[in-house]
């Protein structure tokens, strides 16, 4: 409310300001995920800075890469984009790469943000959230609680029928994978064949594959046992406290969602200016408290009340436990094998 | 010089068609022909293997179940549709438009929105799972959503209508002095049926069919809702490969061969319905 009242407060002021700089000004385009920062987040930034501003959607990462790679870029400024397609972007030479000096707010980061396997130092991507995939469950339903990727894969019997898994190939994948002990990242014919049988086998207990009413049919009763990233799990519990995260013992990947500046942007100065924008505390503090997703802020976090990461245990996962985890990597063209892998488990009868 | 004015007249259809049909499923087309690059872009390199890869047994299969699944869909949707075509073609005729009415009043409300009802039908914890314990059966009932079954009722519910309309035009179109003639001559109530009003109206029947069995087989939303995502058909495998896959060109090739079955049973239906309606002229 308060953040509301200031960002209104500041786009009088600019209107007061004059128009000579909004004329001047350059039409900086970001994209992002729906709902992924403060719907008044481009505004802000541009009463802050006095650059005109679009804000497009993308559904999802492969929506906007592909868009990126028919444009090489052209066209947009700023991009949200998971970790493993901001390596591909810069792989293809369409991130630029990043000069500190214009983003003096990376300071807010916390160190285990700077050192990040897919970009070590932050060379060409910036954190933008981070967190873990596990289990989401309904605990008063449960005769016990999950602590392992098998309580998901191989059901016991009264919970058989009410479990979903993330129909995302890398995160459908990564749960066998991790069941298995391998890495996220595996590409080894063999290992995937056998994570491959072991996912056909779960999907005879499966309710549905679900990315994203997951967390609506734990409340409702219809799922007792979800695979979820974090951040979505605690939609459900904000809407009932018995609904809990977890996860397995055999570990989770470490998803990182980033910003990423275009090589081909034309706008690189109000790029970075959006960037350093949403990196100021408030502003980025502002998806933990919104989202319920972790950011690598270290001032945002900490400005998170205790009642907050009390009714949401797993905002209080520490960055030294995030990177304890391993990320998922662009694997090049074991993608391939994971497309194809990923129709087989659902063709299967 | 003939008339130009129909040309003229057809200029904007034309236009509309060339220009967002006939050119972008030329461009897939040629994005069949060519490789998926590394990071998913793609590679203009000349090949054949995308087209080869759609009948490896693996996409024929998916190929082939979907044709199962549309083909169930059509089929009931049929059956159910010809019978409500009929019963409203025998209605008094100021009734008629009125049964019509409703008969397609679900098109007025948005695909999606009807499919999302079956789920609020369906679930386990659903209207049908709430009137069943109001009835006292406390004990659970089986699984209704996310399954074959709940994919082919929300295929032929959604599609219905085209069989109804399909089907009553012929049927409302059937001199009743012809069935008349046939119970003169000493056929009874069902053979009048099956050898005199059934082969008249098979036009009708044979588009209800087509048109449900081609809107099915390319479906992706209703298996994704009511299919809970385990049941792959081509449309799913198809979204996937440029949603999520990102290779354009295998899913180009896929779209292509769809098209192409799409087509020919358009064909067939069209030559089918010409030859029915020709034999009809020439039998008068």
């Amino acid at each position: 409310m308060k953040r509301k009242m200031l960002s209104t407060s500041a786009l009088s002021a600019v209107a007061v300001l004059g128009m000579s700089a909004a004329l001047q000004a350059e039409n900086l385009v970001v994209s992002n995920w729906d709902g992924y920062m403060a719907a008044d987040a481009i505004d802000s930034y541009s009463a802050a800075t006095g650059n005109g501003a679009e804000l497009v959607l993308h559904g999802t990462n492969e929506e906007i890469m592909g868009k990126l790679i028919a444009a090489k870029g052209k066209g947009y400024d700023v991009v949200f984009v998971s970790s493993p397609f901001a390596e591909v972007l810069h792989n293809l030479g369409l991130a630029e790469m990043l000069d500190h000096a214009k983003l003096p707010n990376l300071a807010n980061l916390y160190p285990q943000a700077g050192e990040l396997a897919h970009d070590p130092g932050n060379t060409f991507s910036v954190p933008y959230a981070w967190g873990t995939t596990g289990l989401c469950y309904r605990s008063d339903k449960l005769a016990e609680a999950p602590d392992s990727w098998m309580d998901l894969l191989a059901p016991a019997d009264g919970v058989s029928g009410k479990t979903t898994m993330l129909a995302t190939d890398r995160w459908l994948l990564g749960a066998g994978f991790l069941a298995k002990g391998y890495s996220v990242n595996e590409t080894d014919a063999d290992k995937v064949a056998e994570v491959r049988d072991l996912l056909i086998d779960a999907k005879g207990t499966l309710l549905a594959y679900d990315d994203t009413t997951f967390y609506a049919k734990l409340v409702s009763g219809e799922a007792e046992l979800v695979h979820a990233w974090d951040g979505w799990c605690n939609y459900g519990i904000a809407e009932n406290a018995d609904i809990k995260y977890v996860i397995p013992e055999e570990g989770s990947d470490l998803w990182v969602d980033t910003m990423v500046i275009l090589k081909n942007s034309e706008n690189k100065d109000a790029a970075y200016a959006f960037v350093n924008f949403i990196l100021d505390a408030q502003n980025h503090g502002w998806a933990a408290e919104n989202i319920l997703y972790k950011v690598p802020n270290k001032p945002a976090m900490e400005s998170l009340s205790s009642d907050f990461l009390a009714s949401f245990p797993n905002m209080a996962i520490s960055p030294e436990e995030l990177v304890t985890y391993e990320q998922l990597r662009d694997v090049g063209e074991g993608q391939r094998l994971y497309a194809r892998t990923v129709s087989e488990i659902k063709a299967a009868p | 010089m003939q008339d130009r004015k129909p040309l003229y007249l057809m200029t904007p259809a034309l236009a509309w068609l060339t220009a967002f049909m006939v050119i972008p499923c030329l461009l897939i087309l040629a994005l069949a022909f060519f490789r998926r690059g590394l990071y998913g872009g793609i590679e203009y390199t000349f090949t054949l293997e995308n087209l080869a890869l759609v009948f490896d047994p693996l996409y024929a299969g998916i190929f082939l179940k979907s044709a199962w699944i549309a083909g169930l869909a059509a089929l009931i949707a049929v059956i159910i549709g010809y019978a409500a075509a009929f019963a409203i073609a025998a209605a008094p005729s100021r009734q008629q438009p009125i049964l019509l009415f409703f008969a397609v009043l679900p098109f007025w409300s948005n695909y999606l929105v009807r499919t999302y009802a079956w789920i609020v039908l369906l679930n386990r914890e659903g209207l049908i799972t709430g009137l069943a314990r109001w009835l006292g059966y406390d004990a659970e009932l089986p699984r209704l959503l996310y399954t074959e079954g709940a994919v082919v009722v929300g295929l032929v519910y959604n599609y219905l209508p085209f069989v109804i309309l399909a089907c009553y035009a012929p049927l409302s179109r059937l001199n009743p002095e012809i069935a008349e003639a046939s119970r003169d001559l000493g056929a009874s109530g069902w053979t009048t049926f099956r050898r005199v009003v059934l082969p008249m109206t098979a036009p009708g029947i044979a588009t209800g069919f087509v048109f449900v069995f081609v809107l099915s087989i390319g479906n992706f939303v209703t298996p994704a809702l009511l299919g809970g995502g385990q049941f792959q058909m081509i449309g799913n495998l198809v979204y996937a490969q440029f949603l999520t896959a990102n290779d354009w060109p295998f899913g180009a090739a896929l779209s292509m061969i769809l098209i192409a079955i799409m087509m020919g049973l358009l064909t067939l239906q069209t030559f089918a319905t010409e030859r029915a309606s020709g034999a009809k002229r020439e039998g008068s």
